[in-house]
């Protein structure tokens, strides 16, 4: 018992991080929380998966009256029930993730004060879960599109770019809501608001160009939020090659560069905040 | 009544492993570590507060509870770590676990550290036993293949096959345990950080902890164990190290570490958050307090129905005409199961005791304690009633053996049942 072979060699200790203990075993942890969590939700109930499609087609269900038969803002437009369940589908993802990510971090208090536990996992987690809802979603809306009579195009080979876009974009908001939260209890408050907001700020009940909002000055404003201009030209690339760019909404490519800058701040700010802030998640929870 | 049907193995004493050589390799080094916490003295909690306030949040006092800690812990060791309740020792640990960022010093350590602090933290209840199980297994370092392949063993060691399917919210306590406890021996990390573990549940569960520990400290795990439990540090650890005040008062042999920190909750005495103690005057000073068995042996196990015997020496710090010192037994739950005491008897009159006089404490009592922890407080009076020293869990024990009950004590008894023949039938 005199002399024990060392078990491995002395390494320094850095204490907590975003992504602490190693990228293997946080994308390992990312995979298993996200598909996990999303089974349990969706296939835990009889209906399981058929819930989280009704809510958005009920929603789909509810505009696609007032706005065709009371508001007449779509009637003009062939295209404007799909648009419409395409924009409620993309953004219901961004929501939820959105939504869930602020309690995120808070809601996993045992496990940040108690376990050594990569904490970007758990934000992310929700976002992951979200897409993986999303990405059926998109099947039930592929199918719902095609049977209107939209011809598949090349561009459809675009989708997925704006698709990373929106996930990049919806992480990163996620990622600073979650640990602002640990601070300000009053974010989850305010994203409510700013959630409505941001609806009625992205071209989903009304479409742009022609038969839609007809007005150049709002769609030139619109087309600030990097949100709006995702989903501008996903309605370009997947279901009207002949509507608004976001570029042309904006009036001039030149005039998309504030929505960029927007989007990368939010992107920058999102990751600087959480990787300032997550080595301290445990003392201040 | 037989009372020597329980064999000396159930006694965790017994099962100390062979202590780790001075040349044996490091497996935790710690240097000049160093803590403290900005504790605002007004939490600012919303946009609207720091709104109002703005200036609120810098208002703030420094906690240091961590003051330049150094030490190093061997490979396969079982080390110990006990201190008051805000000594820092938590701290400490989870500074070790990697959750609380360190403000100064190094740690470097020597193999895969298992994740947890605490048994079971890991566990979504609303997930199966089976989920939860992988989902610990990643977070110990192994891939989702390698977890999947230990799944069944670790299922099979929790002896919940029947279950692996049922979500843990729907698992009885000792289930959970069990289930915490397999995932953690298979999860076969290296180094082992644990806090108070040991405190909860009763004594089965302690002996399954004590057999658990002693499993893996043969296969040369390094465990830091971290408790306010002296008689768990004495029972299990190779080292034990005290802190005090955030740094280290004493580290090295567990009983001397265990008389030490006995010394410095005397030094405190008086427990504020004791009702009664916000009335001790501080009359007399408690010098030593301690526990024998019938062999009149110093303990801190005791085996059922073998009388216990508690000793105490004080000094009296103002003359007083009459003093009255007494213990409480406590069981684990703080439940005062019994108190005694007595007058103290001076040669000089029964009734007159001069500063600086030192006094001599003997008790002994028949022990019908159940299997579990035990506290023990000590109080002093005046004549007067007035109080002169309230020490609060002065001392604690764990009774081990006797048959298993569900009470607090175990009383003599007899009873008998018997069958009445039917009226009418032959």
């Amino acid at each position: 018992m005199s002399s024990v072979a060392p078990i491995a060699e002395l390494r320094e200790v850095n204490g907590p991080s975003a992504l602490g203990g190693g990228p293997r075993r946080f994308f390992d942890l990312l995979w298993l929380i996200s598909v996990t969590e999303f089974k349990r939700t969706y296939f835990g109930t009889v209906f399981g998966y058929l819930w989280s499609l009704v809510r958005p087609l009920m929603l789909f269900g509810v505009l696609l009256f007032v706005f065709t038969q009371v508001f007449k803002v779509g009637s003009g437009l062939h295209n404007y029930p799909v648009l419409l369940l395409l924009g409620i589908v993309q953004f219901t993802f961004f929501q939820e993730a959105t939504t869930n990510a602020v309690t995120s971090v808070v809601a996993q208090e045992g496990v940040v004060r108690k376990t050594q536990f990569p904490r970007l996992v758990i934000p992310l987690s929700t976002v992951l879960t979200a897409a993986f809802n999303f990405c059926l979603n998109l099947v039930v809306v592929l199918v719902f599109i095609l049977a209107w009579g939209v011809e598949p195009t090349w561009t459809w080979l675009l989708f997925p770019l704006a698709l990373t876009a929106l996930f990049v974009f919806t992480a990163a908001i996620s990622m600073a809501l979650s640990v602002l939260y640990v601070r300000f209890r009053d974010v989850a408050i305010i994203w409510t608001v700013v959630g409505q907001m941001l609806f009625y700020a992205t071209p989903i009940l009304y479409p742009l160009g022609k038969y839609g909002l007809e007005n150049p000055e709002i769609e030139h404003l619109l087309m600030i939020s990097p949100l709006a201009v995702i989903f501008e030209q996903v309605r370009v690339w997947v279901v009207e090659p002949d509507a608004p760019t976001a570029a042309a909404a904006a009036g001039g490519a030149l005039r998309l560069l504030p929505a960029i800058a927007i989007y990368v701040a939010v992107c920058a700010f999102g990751a600087w905040i959480f990787n300032r802030e997550a080595p301290k998640i445990a003392e201040d929870l | 009544m037989p009372v020597d049907n329980v064999t000396a193995s159930t006694s965790p004493a017994n099962r100390r492993a062979p202590a780790p050589q001075a040349g044996d390799p490091v497996s935790i080094q710690v240097e000049g570590l160093k803590k403290a916490f900005r504790i605002p003295t007004q939490r600012v909690d919303s946009f609207k507060e720091r709104l109002v306030h703005p200036f609120a949040a810098r208002d703030f006092r420094e906690l240091k509870a961590l003051n330049g800690i150094s030490f190093e812990v061997r490979q396969g060791e079982f080390f110990g770590i006990v201190g008051r309740n805000g000594s820092g020792k938590s701290t400490l640990l989870k500074i070790l676990a990697s959750i609380y960022r360190a403000d100064a010093g190094t740690i470097r350590m020597a193999g895969r550290l298992a994740p947890f602090i605490e048994l079971g933290v890991g566990f979504n209840v609303e997930l199966t036993a089976r989920e939860n199980v992988l989902l610990n297994g990643v977070m110990m370092g192994l891939t989702p293949r390698q977890t999947r392949e230990r799944l069944d063993a670790v299922i099979d060691f929790a002896e919940l096959e029947e279950f692996a399917d049922l979500k843990l919210k729907n698992y009885s306590s000792g289930m959970l345990v069990r289930l915490a406890f397999s995932v953690m021996m298979q999860a076969d990390a290296d180094v082992l950080l644990i806090d108070e573990v040991l405190a909860v549940g009763d004594a089965s569960f302690q002996q399954k902890c004590a057999d658990a520990f002693h499993e893996m400290k043969e296969k040369g795990k390094t465990i830091v164990l971290v408790t306010h439990e002296m008689a768990t540090v004495e029972a299990y650890c190779h080292r034990a190290m005290l802190i005090d005040g955030g740094k280290i008062r004493q580290i090295g042999d567990p009983a001397e570490t265990g008389r030490e920190y006995l010394k410095l909750n005397f030094e405190r005495g008086v427990d504020t958050s004791d009702g009664t103690a916000a009335d001790a005057a501080g009359g007399a000073r408690l010098i030593d307090c301690w526990i024998e068995d019938d062999q009149g042996e110093r303990a801190t196990t005791l085996e059922h129905k073998r009388p216990i015997r508690l000793g105490a020496e004080l000094e009296i710090q103002r003359d007083a005409a009459g003093v009255n010192v007494g213990f409480v037994i406590a069981n684990a739950d703080g439940l005062g199961l019994f108190e005694f005491g007595t007058p103290v008897e001076s040669s000089r009159g029964a009734d007159a005791i001069a500063a600086g006089e030192r006094v001599q404490v003997k008790a002994e009592l028949e022990n019908p304690l159940a299997p579990g922890r035990h506290f023990v407080h000590f109080g002093v009076q005046s004549g007067q009633g007035g109080i002169y020293l309230y020490v609060h869990n002065a001392l604690d024990f764990v009774i081990f053996g006797g048959p298993p009950s569900k009470g607090i004590v175990s009383l003599e008894h007899e009873v008998e049942a018997t069958v009445e023949p039917a009226e009418g039938k032959p």
